[in-house]
């Protein structure tokens, strides 16, 4: 595997190039002239609203183009060489690439790390962003770049192509004067929107004259040129490339903790003490859960014996594994921070590159973390970003300048996806509560919290339900915070919330995450009172920053969850005698302590985001656009 | 009868100071005292029914306003005011009966004198049966007759009846409340087993390897399981704890005991694990005309996630549980407010107490209800003692059990 993803990571840029020649189907105009240039324009047209959102065409481009770069680049130097050269060229590229310190080891990371998230997709994305402006200058010079690469192979990867770009604007001119031709072509042939062709058809009118090389590589994607089938076949090479994108995209599947082979060995890379709980639930074997009694004491007197855990780590490892950090906001910023320290007190050492070394560092730590408490999905995605800024470490810069960009880096994530996030969320969300609402809000959610106190702060006259439930009782942190700050507050547990929903006209909820499937999974009952709302016709709107969107889809709570200690459950605070005190010495009894649930999307009004406020059905819009932006500009 | 009086009071104080939990003893014992109070009654010689209908009736109001959230009490107030009707209309049929066979077999008139209490019996019989069995082709059929024969009797034999009413008025008084009290008897009895009864389907409801939720504690549910397993049935249990009094934990301790297969969840966890359950079975507080439920609290959330996921909802209630209302906004007419202590520790929050409005009014609200209303759209089955129900059947059921004309326990002005 190793060998081939890296291949893999680079095909986009090769792609792309091939993007913005949408060639295959203007050298099939050519051999029947009089029916396709109808057909290409619509695929101009279709691209250029494909094309509007900037980080999508990077991914469709990439995938579609395969075919294309051949043609351009043969129309420049002579056919027959060119083709070999090109076939050339993709083994070379890989071969160049491969080998290129930059690229392989994140890809190779992302592979063999445990965790379910891979920097793999984050790395194609920067890829394609980088090179996008390379795009529109046109096949040829990719060929040659690839020819400069091949000169150069021992040269610095990153070297080649940054100057690529320069030679190819020199040839878009000829490029442009091609589509020129061909756009009058067309224009003879039919009547139909040629205005469009443009740069994009530009670099497809190219391979229209060199048409007989150049079609092999196209051919295999497309097979008969005919006319009425051209746009068809368009399409599919739209949609087939994200498809074989999205393959890439899939995360990897998460570890299943009833596959004995694979939990012996987590358990024996494992720093923490894991003793599997008794008396498990039968349906919940997948997930891990532990004994809890000794975990933090054992691990507290470990600290010593740990050498490859940072200090910092260990120390927010110890604050998840005893409860101290509950929320997935503070659990993130708090990983983020001790990542910070760890990259500042980082050396490389002799003969290792910094971007492996580094990465294998933090994985170390991130697994030490799991082993505290299973990751949120909002910490996977900001462990993603830092990965892929690792690995887009140019070799060019030196450590110090690498370490404090990284630092900078990560102070920006929880900056601006962190913090500036919320304050843009509490600015929407306060536009949708009005003098005179009740505003019910379940659990305890620092974002809601804010949201709530702003409200307030702006004379909204306002009451506020919270609604609980066992076994945390956050909810009673929410009300003393409200109440201190003057806000009027009910309080209840969560059965009763269906006497209350009758008196609420707004649901305010946090979420942990919000899928790509518009579920948003949340801390468990949130499921319930978003329930309970629908029926009620009370609207729901959850506030959830856009960094813990996830691509995963899930339908049920089942599935993918973190499971508490058992323990909370069986002691009811305030009473004496427990009648489940000995529960773990029944073999019948079974205590379940979900931590979350997964709301449908049906019950959800509104997710508001910093990118404002969007229905459920929307959340893979944000995925995909604005997942990107993850990447820092 | 002083000492019915202190019985009386005695009870309401219970019920205002909510000492009697659960539908299941209060029922059997306002039964208990209601029967005690027929019993003490003096009966004047005319209008015997009457006048104990509203001995019971003016008690019954006020049992009814001690608590009034408690319907067992009304509910079975009803039922004895129902008993008393028919016991009354039996003992009339059968005397009218009497007298329409005297008039058409005229020359046997000594016989038919020795045939009366035979007859009357029976007729008993029937009126028992019809007021404490299910409706059957039987029932309906046994009426017929009588009825007929009171038109005829009352068309034919006017003035004769007015002879023999003043004739055995004194064997009559002494049967009625004797009836009465045999019936009201029967009503305890029935109360007492109808846990077994409701048990007794358990093994045409529960499968092997069948997944039940529940939530909260009630006694019909623990032996309905408890049955089913008995009957050699496999299957599990998750078990809501039901807050804020968590009586879900000692139902599954009681479970586990008789070797179930338990899971506690908490509550909030209900809507996550719905969708692998194959079953809900809960107990009621009270079942409405209407087929609504007043359940414990939480049950309304349970049963839209049963819905959601089309599990069938199914509410095991004894038959002293239905009641003739038709309900109106009863999430908070027919609801309480518990004490806070339940949800909130003592102590806890206390902090924020002393925050207020600038009215004095504290900014900080506990809410507690008791009950949940759960409407009858989202009930798949009712399991009573006499079988199973769908919702849209309560309203039927309840004319079997109750007279329209004690729907409204009000005191209403004497009648005589």
């Amino acid at each position: 595997m190793d060998p081939r993803r890296p291949s893999r990571v680079i095909d986009p840029k090769v792609r792309k190039v091939g993007f913005f020649t949408p060639g295959p189907p203007p050298d099939r105009t050519q051999s029947g002239p009089a029916a396709t240039p109808p057909s290409q324009s619509p695929i101009s047209n279709t691209l250029s609203p494909i094309m509007i959102p900037p980080a999508r065409h990077a991914s469709d481009n990439l995938s579609r183009a395969v075919g294309m770069p051949v043609p351009a680049g043969s129309q420049l130097h002579g056919h027959p060489p060119v083709d070999s050269l090109q076939v050339g060229s993709y083994t070379l590229s890989d071969s160049v690439l491969s080998p290129s310190p930059t690229r392989s080891p994140s890809s190779r990371v992302g592979l063999d790390g445990d965790f379910s998230e891979d920097s793999v997709n984050w790395m194609k994305r920067s890829n394609s962003g980088r090179y996008t402006p390379v795009l529109p200058t046109g096949g040829p010079d990719l060929t040659q770049s690839i020819e400069a690469s091949i000169d150069e192979s021992s040269g610095d990867h990153i070297a080649e192509l940054q100057k690529n770009p320069k030679p190819l604007k020199a040839k878009t001119t000829k490029a442009e004067r091609r589509a020129l031709q061909e756009a009058q072509r067309a224009a003879k042939a039919t009547a139909k929107g040629e205005g469009n062709k443009s740069v994009a058809t530009s670099a497809t009118s190219a391979p229209a004259q060199t048409s007989k090389p150049a079609r092999h590589p196209s051919q295999k994607k497309e097979p008969p040129p005919l006319v009425s089938s051209t746009p068809i076949l368009e399409k599919k090479g739209t949609e087939k490339a994200p498809e074989k994108d999205r393959k890439k995209e899939v995360p990897p599947p998460r570890m299943q903790f009833d596959d004995k082979n694979r939990v012996e060995k987590a358990k024996k890379r494992s720093v923490v003490k894991q003793t599997e709980a008794r008396n498990r639930v039968e349906l919940f074997r997948h997930l891990p859960q532990y004994e809890r009694e000794n975990q933090l004491s054992d691990l507290e007197s470990k600290f010593f014996q740990l050498d490859n855990v940072h200090p910092a780590v260990f120390k927010v490892g110890l604050q998840f594994l005893s409860g101290d950090i509950m929320w997935s906001n503070a659990r993130c910023i708090s990983m983020l921070q001790s990542f910070q320290k760890i990259i500042e007190e980082y050396t490389t050492p002799p003969e290792k590159t910094l971007t492996r070394d580094l990465t294998t560092k933090i994985n170390a730590s991130v697994s030490f973390l799991i082993e505290c408490r299973p990751l949120s999905i909002s910490m996977g995605n900001a462990i993603r970003f830092l990965k892929s800024r690792i690995t887009k470490i140019p070799l060019t810069q030196t450590e110090f300048e690498a370490k404090t960009s990284l630092s900078s880096d990560i102070d920006r994530y929880i900056n601006e996806k962190i913090i500036l996030a919320d304050k843009v969320i509490v600015g929407h969300a306060v536009t949708k509560i009005r003098d005179g609402d009740v505003l019910l809000t379940y659990g305890s959610s620092a974002l809601i919290e804010m949201v709530l106190l702003h409200a307030y702060g702006l004379r909204r006259r306002f009451k506020v339900v919270v609604v609980d439930s066992r076994p945390h009782l956050e909810g009673r942190v929410m009300v003393r915070k409200l109440v201190e700050k003057g806000v009027s507050c009910t309080y209840t547990h969560v059965n009763a919330v269906s006497y209350i929903m009758h008196e609420v006209t707004r649901v305010f909820v946090g979420a942990a995450s919000v899928l790509a499937n518009g579920t948003v999974y949340s801390a468990v009952g949130t499921a319930c009172v978003a329930m309970v709302a629908h029926a009620f016709h009370v609207p729901v709107l959850v506030c959830c920053e856009s960094y813990k969107f996830h691509e995963r889809v899930q339908l049920d709570s089942i599935c993918s969850n973190e499971l508490g200690d058992p323990d909370v459950i069986a002691k009811v605070p305030g009473r004496k005698d427990n009648c489940l005190d000995d529960w773990a010495n029944k073999e019948n009894l079974q205590l379940l302590n979900l931590a979350y649930d997964v709301t449908p999307a049906d019950y959800v009004s509104m997710i508001v985001t910093e990118h404002g406020m969007i229905p459920p059905t929307s959340v893979p819009v944000i995925v995909r656009e604005y997942g990107r932006e993850h990447i820092l500009i | 009868m002083p000492d019915t009086h202190a019985l009386v009071n005695d009870f309401l104080n219970k019920l205002k100071k909510r000492k009697i939990e659960g539908s299941k003893t209060t029922a059997k014992m306002t039964a208990e005292l209601l029967r005690t109070v027929i019993s003490q009654q003096r009966i004047p010689n005319t209008n015997q029914a009457g006048a104990l209908i509203q001995a019971i009736n003016a008690i019954g109001e006020q049992l009814v306003s001690a608590n009034p959230v408690e319907l067992a009490v009304g509910n079975i107030v009803r039922r004895v005011l129902h008993i008393i009707r028919e016991e009354d209309l039996s003992l009339t049929t059968a005397s009218i009966g009497g007298l329409s066979l005297q008039a058409l077999s005229d020359d046997e008139d000594n016989i038919d004198r020795d045939d009366r209490p035979v007859l009357s019996a029976a007729a008993v019989a029937a009126a028992a049966r019809s007021t404490l069995r299910p409706p059957s082709l039987q029932t309906l059929l046994e009426d017929v007759p009588h009825s007929a024969a009171i038109h005829q009797s009352s068309s034919s034999a006017g003035d004769s009846e007015e002879k023999t009413k003043s004739t055995d008025k004194n064997s009559r008084s002494r049967k009625l409340k004797h009836n009465v009290i045999e019936t009201v008897n029967e009503l305890i009895q029935d109360i007492a087993t109808c846990h077994e009864l409701i048990a007794e389907q358990a093994v045409e409801h529960i499968h092997h390897n069948e997944v039940i939720l529940t939530l909260g504690s009630s006694g019909t549910v623990i032996e309905f399981l408890c049955a089913a397993k008995e009957k050699k049935r496999n299957f599990r249990v998750f078990v809501a704890e039901g807050a804020p009094r968590y009586q879900g934990h000692t139902l599954a301790k009681e479970l586990v005991t008789r070797g179930l297969q338990t899971t506690v969840i908490t509550d909030s966890a209900v809507f996550a694990m719905i969708s692998r359950v194959n079953m809900v079975i809960v107990g009621a507080h009270a079942v409405m005309a209407n087929g609504g439920v007043i359940a414990p609290v939480g049950l309304n959330m349970v049963a839209l996630a049963a819905q959601r996921h089309a599990v069938p909802f199914v509410v095991l209630a004894g038959i002293h549980k239905l009641c003739p209302l038709y309900p109106h906004n009863p999430e908070v007419l027919l609801n309480e407010l518990k004490s806070p202590s339940e949800v909130l520790d003592f102590g806890e929050l206390s902090d924020c107490m002393e925050y207020s409005t600038g009215s004095g009014a504290p900014l900080l609200h506990v809410v507690n209800p008791a009950f949940d209303y759960v409407p009858p759209k989202l009930v798949s089955l009712f399991i009573t003692d006499t079988g199973g129900h769908n919702p849209s059947y309560m309203y039927r059921l309840i004319a079997d059990y109750y007279s329209a004309d004690d729907l409204v326990l009000q005191h209403r002005p004497a009648v005589s």
